[in-house]
C-alpha cells in the first residue's frame, strides 16, 4: 500500500526494504493478560547496552515487589528491581539468546504477590493525565527514569535516561514515538497501543518536556488500524501528531523512521540527536509515564508469544526474569511441528534452544516457527541478479560484501562499506539463491574488526 | 530441493529438543528462486519460440534442438571433467541453448550449432568456473565464435534459402536489405515478425510480450532494456534529424529490426554478466544500445547487438566499481 503522508516532511516510507507476510493474526486479537507468577525469576545483571549492574542484595535476603536489587555507578547502565516479592538465592550464571553469558540475581518467589487483575491495574490502571508535564522539572523526569531502570523496550535496550535528558549540545526539536513494530508476527506494541494508549501519551508528553522537543509524533504502521484509532483518541487535544506509515520492513529502524516521517537523514554512525530527533518505543513511553507519575520501577513488560509453533498465541504481561519455558507452558506448549524458537521476530531475532533462559527488558516477543515456516530451497551460486541491492535499506551491495567475506578480502569489504550494514536481513530474505548473506557479512565485519585491531 | 534437516516428533510431550537453531533472518521469500528465475526465462521465451516455429518451421525447431541438446551435453561433460557437482538442474545450460538456437540463422548447417554450443558452454562458461562466474554472456561467446569462423553461413547469405516454403525467409534480413540495397522493410512486417533474420529476433511483438513478463517478474531488471532502447532511440532519432536516410529508414525501423529487442530483453539481461546496482544496469543497457547503433552505422556488419553485449560484459566489473551506491547516511 502506498500512501502520501500529509502534514509531515517525510513521505511515510523509505526507499527499498521488503514486505514479508505480516502474520500478525496469530496474536493480534489476544488481549494482554498477566502471566501467572513463576516460582522464581532470574535477573541478568546486564540486560541493557552499557555497564553491568552490581548486585545490592545478599543470598537469603527477602526483597519486596519493586525493591532495588542492582545498580551501577556508570552513566550508561540501568538499575534492576525485583519484579516479585521473594528471597534472594545464590548468584546464578545464565546465557541470553543473543549469546551473552553473565551473572544473574535469582529470586525465589515468597510471600504475598501482586497478581492477576490487581497487577494489571498496578501497571496500566489509574489516572494518566495529559496536562501535568509542565509541573515536572526536565531533570527530575530524567532522574525518575534512571531510578526506574528503564531501557529502550523496542529491542536495543539502550538506557532511556541517557536519551531523555535536556541536551544542550545537540538541541532536539522532535520526539518520535516508535509504534511501527515492523517485524512480522510480533504484536506486543500493537496490543499495548490498543489497550493502554493513555500511559503512552502521558509518557510522550513527559519525555518531550525533558528533552524540550516542540513536536511530538507517534508513528504507527498502516496495518494497525485499531491501535491508530486508540492513540488518536488518547492524544486528542494534546497537540501530539500521529503519523500513519507504509507497512514495510524495517520501518521501525530509527534511521528509516526518521527518513519516513521527517525526511531527515541520520549520518552513518551518528545518533538521532544529530538531526534533532529523539526516538523512543511506545512501551518505553508507557514505562516512563509510570516511573515519573507513579514512581514505579520497570518490573514488567508485555511479551508476545506467537507463531504456528505454539498452541495458544498470547500477549502476556511478564515479570522480567521469568523463564521462556514458563511463558511457553502458559501458552499451551509447543506444537509437534516446531522447528525454531526465536527471541524477537523472524527477521532479526535470535534462535535458541535453552528454555530456562530468562525474559529480559529488551524481549518484545517469542516467535515459534514450524518446519513449513523455515523451509527454504538449497543454497545455489550467486548469479549476481542484484535483488539484494534492490532491497537493502542501507543502500549497500550485499552480494559484494558476502563475496568479500567469503574470500577474506578486507579491502573489498571496506570499499563496499561493510560497517554500514545494520543486519536487517532484507538481502537474505529476498535472495533467489538462498545465500546466507547476513551470516557472511557478520563474518566479514568480524574479519575487518580483527584486521583493524592488528594494525 | 528443500532443506532436509528435521527432527521428527515420535509421541510424548513436545519439547525443545525438536528445535534446530539457525541465523536470522529465519524466514525467506519464495517468490524468486534461482530455479524459478530460469523457469521464468523459459516462459518468457514461449512467444518468441512460437513465432520462430511459425516462420521457419522445422528449420527453427532443428536449430534449437541441436543447441539445447549440445549445450546440456557439454555442460554435463565439462562439469564432470572438472569433478564439480551435477549442474544441469539449475536450467541455465538449457537457457543458453535456447537463446543460442534462437540467435543463429535457422538454415545454418547443423555443425555450426554444435560448435557454437560447445564454445558457449566450454569457453563461455565452464572455463570461468560455471554459472555465476563467467564474465561474458555464454550464448554470445558461442555465436561470436561461429560468426567469425563460419562467416559464410552466418552473414547475409546464410539467411537466404530459396528452397524454403515460407516466403519471408527467402529474402534478405531487413538490416541486410537496407545496408546493401537500401530496401526498407515496412514497419508492420517488423512488428509482427514477417521478415527474415535469426529465429528469435524477427517479431518485435513476441519480444515485447516475453520481455514485459520477465521485467514484471523482476527476473530481468527493467533498467537494462530501458537503457538500451532509450539510448538506441536517442542516437537513431538524432541521426534522423541530422542526416535522414534517403530511403526512409527511421529510428523506428532501427528499434524494431534485427536483434535490438531480442537482445534488450533476453540477452543483455543475463544477470551474471550485467552490473549489480540499478544505476549500473541502466548504464550497461545504455552502453549496449550505443555500441549497437555505432556498429550498425559504421561497421561492416549490418547488426551490432552481439558485439555490443560482449563489449559491455567486459566493462561490467568497471561499471560495478563506478556505481557503488552511497550508503544511507554516508556523507
Amino acid at each position: 500500500m502506498s500512501l502520501r503522508l500529509k502534514g509531515f516532511a517525510g513521505s511515510g516510507t523509505f526507499p527499498r526494504g521488503v514486505h514479508p507476510p505480516e502474520r500478525k493474526h496469530f496474536s493480534n486479537d489476544a488481549p494482554i493478560e498477566p502471566l501467572p507468577i513463576p516460582e522464581k525469576v532470574l535477573l541478568p545483571l546486564q540486560q541493557h547496552i552499557g555497564a553491568p549492574c552490581k548486585p545490592l542484595v545478599e543470598p537469603k535476603q527477602l526483597v519486596s515487589y519493586g525493591e532495588l536489587v542492582g545498580k551501577s555507578e556508570k552513566l550508561i547502565s540501568a538499575t534492576l528491581h525485583a519484579p516479585v516479592a521473594g528471597r534472594i538465592q545464590k548468584m546464578a550464571v545464565t546465557t541470553l539468546p543473543n549469546g551473552r553469558h553473565m551473572q544473574a540475581i535469582s529470586i525465589k518467589v515468597e510471600g504475598d504477590q501482586l497478581e492477576g487483575d490487581a497487577l494489571m491495574e498496578d501497571i496500566f490502571g489509574g489516572d494518566w493525565p495529559t496536562d501535568i508535564a509542565d509541573r515536572y522539572d526536565p531533570l527530575d523526569i530524567t532522574g525518575a527514569i534512571a531510578e526506574a531502570g528503564i531501557v529502550g523496550l523496542g529491542g536495543a535496550a539502550f538506557p532511556t535516561h541517557v536519551k531523555i535528558v535536556p541536551n544542550t549540545m545537540k538541541p532536539v526539536d522532535t520526539l518520535l514515538v516508535n509504534g511501527c513494530e515492523c517485524e512480522p508476527y510480533l504484536t506486543a506494541d500493537d496490543r499495548l497501543m490498543r489497550e493502554a494508549p493513555r500511559p503512552i501519551v502521558s509518557g510522550a508528553l513527559l519525555a518531550a518536556r525533558s528533552i524540550n522537543a516542540k513536536t511530538i509524533i507517534i508513528s504507527v504502521e498502516s496495518n494497525k488500524a485499531e491501535a491508530i484509532e486508540a492513540i488518536r483518541r488518547a492524544a486528542a487535544g494534546t497537540g501530539i501528531k500521529i503519523a500513519v506509515l507504509t507497512t514495510k520492513y524495517p520501518q521501525g529502524s530509527e534511521r528509516h523512521l526518521i527518513k519516513a516521517v521527517l525526511n531527515r537523514i541520520m549520518p552513518l554512525g551518528g545518533l538521532p540527536a544529530d538531526v534533532g530527533v529523539v526516538v523512543n518505543n511506545t512501551a518505553t513511553m508507557a514505562a516512563v509515564a509510570r516511573a515519573v507519575i507513579k514512581g514505579k520501577p520497570m518490573t514488567h513488560r508485555v511479551v508476545c508469544v506467537t507463531g504456528a509453533g505454539i498452541a495458544h498465541p498470547k500477549n502476556l504481561l511478564v515479570p522480567i526474569g521469568a523463564s521462556y519455558r514458563h511463558l511457553i507452558d502458559h501458552c499451551g506448549g509447543l506444537t509437534s511441528d516446531i522447528a525454531r524458537i526465536i527471541s524477537g521476530g523472524p527477521m532479526m531475532g535470535f534462535a535458541f534452544t535453552d528454555l530456562s533462559m530468562p525474559i529480559t527488558k529488551g524481549t518484545g516477543g517469542v516467535t515459534l516457527l514450524t518446519h513449513e515456516d523455515v523451509k527454504h530451497s538449497n543454497e545455489t551460486t550467486c548469479i549476481r541478479c542484484g535483488r539484494c541491492v534492490d532491497v537493502c535499506p542501507m543502500h549497500l551491495v550485499p552480494a559484494k560484501l558476502a563475496q568479500a567475506a567469503k574470500f577474506r578480502n578486507i579491502a573489498l569489504a571496506e570499499k563496499y562499506n561493510i560497517a554500514g550494514c545494520m543486519e536487517s536481513g532484507c538481502c537474505a530474505y529476498i535472495c533467489p539463491a538462498n545465500i546466507p548473506l547476513v551470516q557472511l557479512i557478520r563474518m566479514g565485519k568480524a574479519m575487518v574488526a580483527a584486521d583493524k585491531k592488528n594494525t | 530441493m528443500t532443506t532436509t534437516e528435521r527432527k521428527e516428533h515420535h509421541g510424548g510431550p513436545v519439547t525443545e529438543d525438536l528445535v534446530i537453531v539457525g541465523h536470522s533472518p529465519h524466514i525467506s521469500s519464495n517468490i524468486l528462486t534461482t530455479r524459478r528465475m530460469m523457469l521464468d526465462v523459459m516462459i518468457s521465451l514461449l512467444p518468441v519460440i512460437a513465432m520462430a516455429l511459425y516462420a521457419f518451421r522445422w528449420h527453427a525447431a532443428k536449430q534449437m534442438l541441436i543447441c539445447v541438446v549440445v549445450c546440456l551435453s557439454a555442460e554435463a561433460l565439462f562439469v564432470r571433467l572438472r569433478n564439480k557437482p551435477f549442474s544441469l538442474s539449475d536450467g541455465s545450460a538449457a537457457i543458453t541453448g535456447f537463446i543460442l538456437g534462437l540467435s543463429l540463422p535457422a538454415t545454418a548447417p547443423a555443425f555450426v550449432g554444435v560448435i557454437a554450443s560447445l564454445v558457449a558452454i566450454g569457453i563461455g562458461k565452464i572455463i570461468f568456473g560455471g554459472l555465476g562466474m563467467n564474465i561474458f554472456n555464454p550464448a554470445m561467446v558461442g555465436r561470436a565464435f561461429v560468426m567469425i569462423a563460419f562467416a559464410g553461413f552466418m552473414a547475409a547469405s546464410g539467411y537466404e534459402d530459396a528452397g524454403l516454403m515460407v516466403d519471408a525467409i527467402s529474402k534478405a534480413t531487413p538490416l541486410n536489405a537496407f545496408k546493401q540495397m537500401g530496401v526498407v522493410t515496412p514497419i508492420p512486417d517488423l512488428f509482427w515478425g514477417l521478415t527474415n533474420g535469426c529465429p528469435g529476433e524477427i517479431s518485435a511483438l513476441a519480444c515485447w510480450a516475453g520481455g514485459i513478463y520477465l521485467c514484471l517478474r523482476r527476473t530481468a531488471s527493467w533498467e537494462i532494456p530501458a537503457g538500451m532502447i532509450f539510448t538506441a532511440g536517442l542516437l537513431g532519432g538524432l541521426t534522423d534529424l541530422i542526416s535522414p536516410s534517403p530511403v526512409g529508414w527511421t529510428v523506428i525501423h532501427h528499434l524494431l529490426s534485427g536483434a535490438m529487442l531480442f537482445g534488450a530483453f533476453f540477452i543483455a539481461t543475463d544477470p551474471v554478466t550485467s552490473p549489480l546496482s540499478p544505476i549500473g544496469k541502466f548504464i550497461f543497457g545504455a552502453g549496449v544500445g550505443a555500441f549497437t547503433m555505432l556498429l550498425r552505422f559504421f561497421s561492416g556488419y549490418p547488426e551490432g547487438v552481439m558485439f555490443a553485449v560482449l563489449l559491455m560484459n567486459a566493462v561490467t566489473p568497471l561499471i560495478n566499481s563506478w556505481t557503488i551506491p552511497k550508503t544511507m547516511g554516508e556523507t
